[in-house]
């Protein structure tokens, strides 16, 4: 036993064919998605975080890489950390080329990854609409999505007309903040986090990963200085010491927390950002709306829940929670900009803990201590980024060289001056 | 909701503050090494537990505050003038 499960032990290969046949004979063939495995005392990769990015990773090491000694460690069950915090948002409308070509990549994955993990995820292509209200933010905008398309991004200007046509439940005219128009990139769109944890574990398990929930990390093994330099060689968990030649931290949110136990200082602070979601209601949104004249961001569930959110709370916490100021400002935004929503209820509220970086952009490194790799500092981008997070995570674990599409978020650049500040605001942390 | 005892005005609610960041890091000397310039502008200690901040009163008084605030509980238990340092605060 090579801690590799079978194919039946992690549930077999999910197709319509499949689907008929358990109809058919009472739904008991059906059985875990993926293994509960044990530790073991050694692997080559430990990866620390069972969230999206620390899975995605390990699915890429089997898969991509045929590295397949792999462990991820998460210290609750999959799925209830931030991978199930988001509000689902895919999209790459960014500005600064580096980070263009990196998260559309990951849109690229995103586009063929249920075929490839044999998971429904629901990736919904059904666009991202960013609204703007200001000639400035029109001239922004503008830029924006001409460097998006000298990229070969897609990126559609539409004027007032179009977004009337496009999402009647705008008020354009609404008292305060008339909508001027929007960009629209008809490729951004949504998909159900949830499945985007269970497809990456079920499809990592079936690689010989080993999933092990419940074991918390309390601290970082590393060798004698005098020996190897101080590298370290493992991790003690609360189920005991694990060994590994090359250990990744996937703990956005709390990678300040992991890293001091490696005696490292990041360049992070631990931001709390709300997300939340009405009762369901028929289809009024089929589109993902942002709002430019604050930090307001909605889509609709296929559930039939509208999800939405807005920005950090603003100060340093750990608090899985978020306080009211936030939350009144966001209803705010949400009824000026759709005043028809002022009638429906909010049926659930929640918060996740980011890393918020000190330049808004992510971290996928080597670190000072051999043996060490980081994908951390994710702030409000995280979940859009898994796949492309993953795989380059992935490469640099396989090839100790970083993956060209993200050798720019190496931790280096804040002290060598390359940081990959988005919107020019500098470092502070709770501005981005 | 945070309330925060203001030295000059009293308690008043969290949204007259604005949130100015890390008040536990001290500027190096002009002529120090880049390494440490690095440390005070881009390192933090980001500590799940106490924590000096600067806050600013702006929707008050207008001055700076420096606040030593629980980030996991938000429990206040020192709010001081800005340039009063108390002992064995920061670093």
């Amino acid at each position: 036993m090579n801690g590799r499960p079978s194919i039946r032990e992690s549930g077999g290969s999910y197709s319509g064919w499949r689907l008929l046949l358990e109809g058919l004979t009472g739904q008991r063939g059906w059985s875990r998605a993926w293994a509960k495995a044990t530790p073991r005392p050694r692997y080559r990769v430990v990866i620390v975080g069972g969230g999206g990015h620390g899975l995605a990773t390990a699915y890429y090491l089997a898969s991509e890489y045929g590295i397949r000694d792999v462990a991820v460690l998460e210290k609750g069950p999959i799925g209830l950390g931030n991978v199930g915090r988001n509000t689902t948002i895919i999209r790459s409308n960014y500005f600064l080329p580096d980070n263009i070509r990196f998260y559309e990549y990951s849109l690229k994955l995103w586009e063929g990854l249920e075929r490839q993990l044999n998971f429904n995820a629901m990736v919904s292509q059904r666009g991202a609409l960013n609204l703007f209200n200001t000639e400035g933010q029109r001239d922004l905008f503008t830029r924006r999505a001409n460097q998006m398309r000298l990229l070969g991004v897609d990126a559609e200007a539409l004027d007032r007309e179009q977004v009337k046509a496009l999402v009647p439940l705008i008020d354009l005219d609404n008292g305060r903040y008339p909508v001027l128009g929007g960009f629209l990139q008809p490729r951004g769109g949504t998909v159900r986090h949830d499945a985007v944890a269970w497809g990456y574990a079920r499809a990592a398990s079936r690689a010989g990963v080993d999933i092990i929930e419940h074991c918390e990390v309390t601290g970082i093994a590393r060798a004698a200085a005098g020996v190897t330099g101080g590298r370290v060689t493992g991790v003690h968990t609360t189920r005991g010491l694990i060994e590994a030649e090359t250990v990744c931290l996937a703990v956005a949110g709390h990678s300040s927390q992991l890293a001091a136990m490696a005696g490292l200082t990041l360049p992070i602070e631990s931001h709390v950002l709300q997300a939340f979601v009405t009762e369901p209601i028929k289809p009024v949104l089929d589109v993902v709306v942002t709002y430019g004249a604050g930090h307001f961001y909605v889509s609709q569930s296929d559930k039939g829940g509208l999800v939405f959110g807005g920005a950090i709370d603003g100060y340093n916490t750990y608090g899985q929670r978020g306080t009211l100021p936030v939350a009144e400002d966001v209803a705010m935004e949400a009824v000026t900009l759709m005043p028809a929503l002022a009638r429906v209820k909010v049926l659930r509220q929640w918060g996740g803990v980011m890393d918020m970086s000190m330049d808004g952009s992510p971290i996928i490194s080597r670190t000072p201590l051999d043996g060490l790799i980081l994908n951390a500092g994710w702030c409000y981008g995280g979940f859009k980024a898994i796949p492309a997070g993953g795989m380059t995570t992935a490469h640099l674990i396989a090839c100790n060289a970083p993956h060209p599409l993200a050798a720019h978020l190496d931790l280096d650049r804040f002290a060598s001056g390359r940081t990959m500040d988005e919107r020019g605001i500098g470092p502070f942390p709770y501005a981005h | 909701m945070l309330r925060i005892r203001c030295p000059w005005c009293g308690e008043r609610d969290e949204i007259e503050f604005r949130y100015r960041g890390d008040a536990s890091r001290a500027r190096p000397a002009a002529d120090a090494a880049p390494a440490a310039f690095h440390a005070y502008v881009y390192e933090r200690d980001n500590p799940c537990g106490w924590h000096w901040e600067w806050w600013l009163h702006i929707g008050g008084c207008r001055r700076l505050l420096r606040i030593e605030r629980h980030t996991l509980t938000h429990e206040i238990r020192v709010v001081t003038q800005a340039a009063q340092i108390p002992d064995g605060a920061g670093r």
